[in-house]
């Protein structure tokens, strides 16, 4: 067994919430430089380049990305082998969002009750979900996700006879109601299968993939890219003004389901995608 | 690009920009969203006095993230429009001349554009380092109570934005069914 201080994973939740606010990641970077190169639309072109523009004043001045500094939503891999002291871990990670939003100057966006809507003033609760796994490490994943992207989110529970292009046809649909609101360029995280809860948080788990990893799953690998290509027809662009780039990626994640089930969940993200992770 | 001095006093200059101008504003605004709205939009129905000036006046759809120690405001890009869209048309009616969001209205709002002679602007949403840059000071003005989500007004200068919908009703986006 190891021991690892809730301290440590407090800290380092808190440096994640800073740096995910702050540091736009290269894969979101390069893909929304490559979407410049490509895009045709004078308009788009404009915008695209504001974005570049934006995660470059956010980290050289350390002004977050996007006001809306989200809600905290924690992955973590817990290895089997890991004993946690001082406390529980949700204890902890809760503790590392609190003083990460402090510290960082991030925005407090979380109220206690949906209906007496009273903030919270620590931006907690995070979502947390934990994933035993073997080993003797704690890897952690965080994003910050904004309200008005995961607004947009559906789910649809399909018939199990329902075909590819009934499928695809609602996704691109969520996608176009979305659409100038959500802040596109977008990225389509999509739940396929299990219960009707297992895919809206699998539709979330996607958006963790980094853009441009290829999906493992063969049929979801060339989904993406059909959805991709079709998302990118519907001419929407950058802040709904028109162009070519209404999203930077789509991701799948499959599960198995009830034969007389076939739940499709999709989260719509914004450009503004902010994940980080670190391993303990 | 069209220069714009704000809160509007000429609605005469407003009705020439057209859908689709670029335009940059200069001048003070108040910040507003979804509980200021609801508190704003119950003021006028009980008939009861406002705690700001709505004539002429700009609104933008903002909860900024806490500033430094020394600076005037964290980041500060718009959200979503639509969300104030059942409280939009009584406050156009009230004396708004701009309301400044991202994304879609719905028909009652181009309408009240047209019928009070105002307009919607987007400004880029998810842009909001890059827009905090054009604001030069902030104060709160209402609802202080509300945190984020306070009334503040704020001093701006060539903020960048993009008309949505104009004066005589025309919209940017596609009518949705």
């Amino acid at each position: 067994m190891r021991t690892v201080k809730t301290a440590q994973i407090t800290k380092t939740i808190a440096d994640l919430c800073i740096r995910a606010n702050y540091e736009l990641s290269s894969d979101v970077l390069c893909a929304l430089k490559s979407a410049l190169r490509k895009e045709t639309n004078s308009t788009a072109k404009d915008i695209l380049k504001q974005l570049i523009e934006n995660a470059s004043i956010a980290r050289r001045e350390r002004i977050p990305i996007c006001q809306d500094t989200g809600f905290a939503v924690v992955l973590v891999e817990l290895g089997q082998d890991v004993k946690i002291a001082g406390g529980t871990l949700e204890k902890a990670i809760n503790d590392g969002v609190k003083l990460g939003y402090k510290k960082g100057y991030l925005r407090k966006s979380i109220v206690a009750h949906p209906l007496d809507r009273k903030n919270t003033k620590t931006n907690i609760p995070a979502h947390i979900h934990i994933d035993h796994v073997p080993g003797n490490k704690i890897k952690i994943k965080f994003m910050a996700k904004g309200g008005g992207a995961e607004n947009c989110s559906q789910i649809k529970l399909f018939k199990p006879t329902a075909s590819e292009k009934e499928i695809k046809a609602f996704i691109v649909d969520v996608v176009k109601q979305a659409g100038a609101s959500a802040c596109p360029p977008l990225i389509i995280g999509i739940g396929k299968g299990g219960t009707f809860d297992k895919a809206v948080f699998l539709a979330k788990k996607s958006l963790f993939r980094k853009i441009g990893s290829k999906n493992r799953d063969k049929i979801s690998a060339r989904l993406e890219k059909e959805l991709l290509a079709e998302i990118n027809k519907t001419g929407i662009g950058p802040a709904g003004l028109g162009g070519n780039t209404t999203a930077l990626a789509v991701f799948i994640e499959p599960f198995p389901c009830h034969i007389a089930s076939l739940p499709v969940a999709v989260n719509i993200e914004c450009h503004a995608h902010r994940v980080k992770e670190a391993i303990i | 690009m069209k220069t714009i001095q704000v809160p509007i006093n000429d609605v005469k200059e407003l009705a020439q920009l057209k859908v689709g101008d670029k335009v940059l504003l200069t001048g003070t605004i108040i910040t507003a969203r979804d509980q200021a709205h609801k508190k704003l939009v119950e003021t006028i129905k009980k008939g009861k006095k406002l705690p700001v000036n709505l004539k002429g006046q700009v609104i933008y759809y903002v909860g900024p993230s806490p500033a430094r120690p020394g600076k005037v405001i964290g980041a500060a890009g718009p959200t979503t429009a639509s969300r104030m869209d059942g409280f939009a048309p009584a406050l156009y009616k009230a004396g708004v001349k701009i309301t400044i969001g991202k994304g879609y209205r719905d028909q009652t709002v181009i309408k009240s554009c047209k019928a009070n002679q105002s307009i919607y602007l987007v400004a880029t949403g998810g842009a909001g380092a890059l827009l905090s840059k054009h604001i030069k000071s902030a104060k709160i003005v209402a609802y202080g109570e509300l945190g984020t989500e306070a009334i503040r007004e704020l001093e701006i200068s060539n903020f960048p934005a993009v008309v949505a919908i104009d004066t005589k009703g025309h919209y940017i986006f596609e009518v949705k069914k």
